[in-house]
Formats: structure tokens, sequence, C-alpha cells
């Protein structure tokens, strides 16, 4: 059944055509920015090939960095805890928090505490934890996952938001106005910046030579969010880490302009150590990396710096959003990385996928998606996870094709074929007359039309 | 099995066998796409065999995850087009199959050096008559407005134009071969290159998501005006067909070999 998953969930959001119609062209725009942009640089392509290298290199390297980093990390006089998985993680965080008996926290983007469900664990323990990003603020509220990485609440419009301010933050009925509904979010949020005890943060990039981490946001919220509360909790999965300070460079000028079309994003912060009185902690966090890097068809993705573009870029994405994908990273990488979580939950989504190969061109670090997707479909093929039907259908088609004879004796069902009335032969099981025609079945095959065609020419 | 020479190469170089692979659907729903293809190389004095006992690349097993049932068939086309010094196939997917696919599956297999020569051998019809046969004349007129469908196998994985996405420009073979054809008007389109959404086994497994990307596609070409949509791959074709004959639209669909045989009225 699992293989219906992503299906059924395309078929849901395409019912709602001029929504998802707009879905489609919100992030096609940010596609072509992404293209703009990356126009402007005249190396581009040696740029990413850069950065595809330094992640590699620093991938087989991990255990190395990950011990430089934390090396350095401890003399700057910062915390670093170790997680094996989200578990640990969530627990490393309560008791920081316990700790300090904090009971208000802000929280800005970070994709790894949504990997570990961080928030319903902590509300669980009586910790309140806000959302500081417009848009995770906003899901928060509407209490739903992000259905893309960059911009977590790109499945809804304006209208869908105001709607939501006027349900929690009593904003005026009806109005949609994006900027009367940044100043209501704006409003609410700052009064949570200033009762926050702690800040927790993601990390885009810790840099193992200075063991400091960079934080990269549009909104400024994670300096505020860090900087008004004396403690600080950074959260990273351990593939964030870079060798070089230098190597920022390469990174900062691919990351914004892959994932919105920014040259840079407004602010790109970065922190080596607490400030004087106050706390800084980073945990590590491996929930399953390690495992990766034992799969060499696998352990490209992760390379993965989380810009988003090949989300934007995946046009079965951008037609069935972010949730259709049920797991916390969808689109393209997402396909590739759910089934090491659940192989059978997440079966449907190395299918949802044509194969057209614009996330891996699209990719900054040159992660080979599309082809991890093809692979994750023979492993579950050798995993005998092929349906019997479908696995009988493969068999038999195989048979036909490599004996010419039984090849040829196709011509005659094609005949068979015609014979069907349109009721049978377009009922609802067959997928592909839902909406298509099928082909005309031609009376000759061009074997036998270029037998004629050989024979003519020889008789003249 | 004795192959012809090439008329075409024998005065500028030795003697090429050239072999002429026609996929499966092709073959079997599109045979006036295999004619035309022959239509053209005996057009351009361009000697060629088919051998008789030819029928898939392996490709529709392979892409559902099923290797182990590609590999009788991959043995069966180096088998068939070893001995040849050119194949030409009239499919930028099935060309991508064999030339990258290939080698993935047989890495380590014993015979890989004997699958890489025929699969590095292996071309897309408008990539051999641009890099190796390079035609500069074509003596066909197609009056009309064409849409170019880039195929995305032979967009990223044969190059034979420049994908959207990557910022280092190359030259767009399919277009520079049509652009020898007379009176024809190529049109721009908004999205030069969005995937049409047929993805062999995803047509049938995503059928909603693959039908609106064939609709967005083929509304994309109608915008642009487009009288026939052309692209150097007939599985797109096939699907968007489909799709515009359901919907009975104005466009049609036409294969870059049957333009450049001068087949397409």
């Amino acid at each position: 059944m699992s293989l219906q998953t992503h299906p059924q969930h395309a078929k849901t959001f395409l019912q709602d055509a001029p929504k998802a119609k707009w879905h489609d062209q919100a992030l096609w725009f940010l596609r072509e920015k992404r293209d703009t942009s990356a126009k402007n640089v005249p190396d581009w392509e040696a740029l990413r090939e850069q950065a595809s290298r330094i992640k590699a290199h620093t991938i087989c390297h991990l255990d190395m960095y990950l011990e430089e980093f934390e090396k350095n990390a401890t003399k700057n006089g910062i915390f670093i805890h170790w997680a094996n998985d989200a578990q640990e993680h969530n627990e490393i965080v309560l008791n920081i928090l316990q700790k300090h008996s904090v009971k208000n926290v802000v929280k800005s983007k970070s994709m790894l505490t949504e990997e570990c469900h961080l928030n319903i664990y902590l509300e669980n323990h009586g910790v309140d934890v806000i959302d500081t990003d417009l848009g995770e603020r906003i899901i928060q509220l509407n209490n739903e996952p992000p259905s893309h990485i960059v911009v977590p609440a790109i499945h809804l419009k304006k209208e869908e938001i105001g709607e939501i301010f006027e349900k929690h933050l009593h904003s005026e009925k009806g109005n949609a106005d994006p900027k009367y509904l940044t100043e209501t979010a704006r409003t609410h949020l700052r009064e949570k910046f200033l009762n926050a005890q702690a800040g927790i943060s993601g990390v885009n990039f810790a840099v193992a030579e200075t063991g400091g981490i960079v934080v990269c946001t549009n909104e400024g919220n994670a300096d505020l969010g860090i900087s008004l509360p004396p403690l600080h909790i950074a959260c990273m999965g351990i593939e964030k880490v870079i060798p070089k300070q230098k190597d920022l460079a390469v990174f900062l000028r691919l990351l914004a302009r892959s994932a919105t079309g920014q040259a840079i994003t407004t602010y790109s912060s970065h922190f080596n150590a607490p400030r004087p009185n106050c706390e800084m902690h980073i945990i590590l966090v491996d929930n399953g990396r390690s495992d990766l890097l034992a799969k060499k068809d696998f352990l490209n993705a992760l390379k993965c710096i989380r810009c988003g573009a090949c989300l934007n870029t995946c046009p079965v994405y951008r037609r069935s959003g972010g949730h259709s994908y049920e797991y916390t990273i969808p689109g393209p990488i997402g396909s590739t990385l759910a089934p090491h979580k659940d192989i059978e939950q997440h079966q449907s989504l190395p299918f949802a996928c044509t194969l057209c190969g614009s996330c891996t061109s699209v990719c900054p670090v040159k992660i080979d998606i599309h082809d991890q997707l093809l692979k994750w479909r023979e492993m579950f093929d050798l995993k005998g996870k092929t349906s019997f039907s479908k696995k009988l259908g493969v068999k038999l088609l195989a048979l036909v094709l490599k004996t010419p004879f039984l090849y040829r004796c196709m011509n005659h069902s094609k005949k068979l074929i015609k014979l069907l009335p349109r009721f049978i032969l377009y009922s609802k099981l067959n997928k592909w007359s839902l909406e298509r025609e099928i082909p005309e079945m031609p009376k000759k095959s061009f074997q036998q039309l270029y037998k004629e065609h050989k024979k003519k020419k020889t008789n003249e | 099995m004795e192959a012809k020479t090439s008329k075409y190469f024998s005065t500028e170089r030795e003697p090429m066998k050239v072999g002429l692979f026609i996929p499966c659907y092709i073959d079997q729903f599109y045979p006036q796409v295999g004619m035309a293809t022959v239509q053209l190389l005996e057009n351009l004095n361009i000697d060629f065999e088919v051998p008789s006992t030819q029928t898939c690349c392996g490709q529709p097993m392979f892409n559902t995850g099923c290797t182990r049932e590609t590999i009788g068939l991959i043995d069966k086309y180096v088998k068939e087009y070893q001995e040849y010094d050119a194949i030409i196939c009239p499919s930028g997917s099935c060309t991508a199959m064999i030339r990258h696919h290939y080698l993935d599956i047989k890495k380590e297999a014993k015979d890989f050096e004997q699958v890489r020569k025929v699969a590095e051998k292996t071309y897309e019809l408008c990539e051999f008559l641009h890099d190796v046969a390079k035609i500069k004349e074509l003596n066909i007129s197609f009056p009309h407005k064409v849409g170019i469908h880039q195929g995305c196998h032979g967009l990223r994985e044969l190059k034979l134009g420049s994908p959207s996405e990557i910022m280092s420009k190359q030259v767009d073979k399919i277009a520079n071969m049509l652009l020898l054809v007379k009176d024809v008007e190529i049109m721009p389109l908004s999205r030069t290159d969005e995937c049409c959404g047929f993805g062999g086994l995803f047509s049938v497994m995503e059928p909603e998501i693959s039908c609106r990307m064939g609709n967005d596609r083929i509304n994309d070409h109608l915008n642009s005006h487009v009288e026939v949509m052309t692209s150097a791959d007939m599985s797109c074709l096939m699907h968007m067909d489909g799709l515009i004959r359901r919907r009975k639209l104005p466009l049609r669909v036409k294969h870059i070999a049957e333009i450049l045989a001068g087949m397409a009225e």
C-alpha cells in the first residue's frame, strides 16, 4: 500500500487546480531568480565543483573535522554535546533548559529540530517554544509541519495566513495585506523575544578551524533570539561541519543564490563564543548520518547544504506540495533521505520522480539526486519489495523483448487491442487513459515496413 | 552478417559501418518515425543496417528498479551491435540508457569493456548528424511554427543542448539540425526545458501529476502559437499527443526525424 502514498496526496493537492498552479508558479519564480543570480557569477560551474569537492573531502574525513571543531569550540568556551539520535538530542536540550529553569524559548529556523520533533517534546515537558521565523511561526500556529525547507509556509496563500492570524493573533478579519500581517507577527514576536530565557538556533555551517558557527537568515530573528537571552543552544547535524573559514567564501556565495536568488542572505551571523556571563551550547547530532557514510551509493546526500533548489526546480514537487512527501525534508533530496529512515513508509518517494535530472543539475554541491532515486528503486527490487504483479509483468515483458519471435507476435496482439470496445480499453483501471488517448495502433511495425522498403529498393 | 560501408564517409575517412537501432515503442506504435529516420539517412547517403532481431534497450525494466531483468537485453544489444562503428538511435532517452546506464549496470561485470565499446559508439540521431556526420545542409522545407520539447535524458545526460540549470552553455544540437530546414520558425517557450511528465512508469503510477505536467507543457507551446511540437524523444510526444487528442487541441506532434526527412506534412 505504501507505493500509493505519494500519488494519493498528489492527486488531492491537484484537485484545487488554481492553488496548485499558483504553487507551481511561486516556486518556479524562485528557480528563475536563482538562474538570474547564478548567471551573474562568472564562474558558477567552477564554484559548484569546488563546493562539491570541499564537501566530498569533508564527509570522507568527518571524524577528524568534528573533533577539530569540538576542540576549538571548547577552547572558545562553548559546551559541545554529542547526540546519537533524535531522542538523545531532545533530552540534551531539555536538560540544559531545566538546569537554567527555562520555561520560555524562542527558536529560529532549524530543519534539524524539525527532524527531531523537538517542539512537541519540549512542550510535553512544560517548555513553551516559539518559532520566530515568520513562515515557521505561521505553520506552528496552524499546527502543521513545514512544506519546504527554506520557505516553510509556501503552501499557504496570504488569505489563509490572514485567517490563521485572525484566529490566533486576533488580527483584523479579512485583512490579508502582507505588510499588515507581517507587522502583526512582528509585534507578537517582539514580546516573545523580550521574555525568552533561552534561544535555540540551527546551524548552516560549523567551521572546524575556528570552532565557530554561521547562521544564515533573512529576518534577523536568529540574531535577536540568540542575542537577547543569556542562553544559546545551537543544534546541528554532523554533516554541517566545513574545514576552514575561507570555505565560507564558496558556500555563502552558493547558498542564498541557489535558495532564493539573493546574492547573500540578509544576515550571515557568526557565533564563535558565548557572550560575557552567558552560556553557549552546540549539539552535534548523528541521527542516522554516520550510517549513510557507509552506503557508497547514497553518502553524497550528506553534502546537502539545505538550500531547497532541488525542491524549487522539481516539476513533481511544485505540483504536489511538500506535505505529499510526509517527511521533514520533502522534494528530491528528501525522497532519497527518507527511505534510510523507514524503507516501508517512504517507499513511494523514489518513484515520485520522472528522472528528469533537473535536481542534479541545479544542486550547488552536485549531489547525484536522481541517480540515487533510481538506485533506491533497484534496492527495493533487490529487497523483494516489487509487488508480485509488477514483477510478473516485468519478467514477462523482459522475456518478450529478449525473444524476437515472441516480440513479433506483439503485432498480432495489437490487432486484438484494436478490436476492444472503448469502454474496456478506456476503463478506470487503465491509468494511462484517464486523461490521455492511447497511441493509435498502426497495422505494421517498423520492422515490417522496413523489410518491404528494402525489398522494393532491391527490385528497383 | 556482413555490414555495408557508408558511402557518406568513404571519401573522407575510413569506411564506417553504421547500425540503426529503432526502440521497441517506435517499432510498434510509431513505425513512421523509424521510416523517417531511414529516409533521412538515405537522403544523406549514409548507409546503414537494421538487425532484424533488435527490440529494446531495457529502459522500462531498469527504471522500475528491475535491473536483473535488464541485463539480458544489454547482452542482446551488445551482441547485435558490436560489429558496427557507429549506432544511431532516434531516441534521446534510449541512447542515454545505453551510453550511461549500461556502464553503471555492468561496471563490475566481466564483459564491461565490451559493453563500454558498444555504448560509447551509440549516438542519438541529431547528435550523430551534428557531431559525426557534420551535416550542414538539408534540402527540406517545413513552413511551420515549431516548438522544441527537450527530452530530459537527451538534454541532461547526453548534453544535446544546454540545460537551463547549467550556466556554461553548450550547442543545441536539435535546434541546429532543425535550423537546416528551410522556412521553419522555431518558437520560444516560457520554460525552455521543463519535463513533460512522461517518465515511463511514472506516467501510470502518478497519472495526475504526469498529466498536469504534460498539459502545462502543451499550454506553453499553445501560448507561443506553436503549430508543431517536435522532440528527439517520441515517448514524451506519445504522452503529450495522448493529452492533445483527448483535449482536441490545434497542435501536432512530430518526431525530429520526420521533419528533417521531409515527412512531417
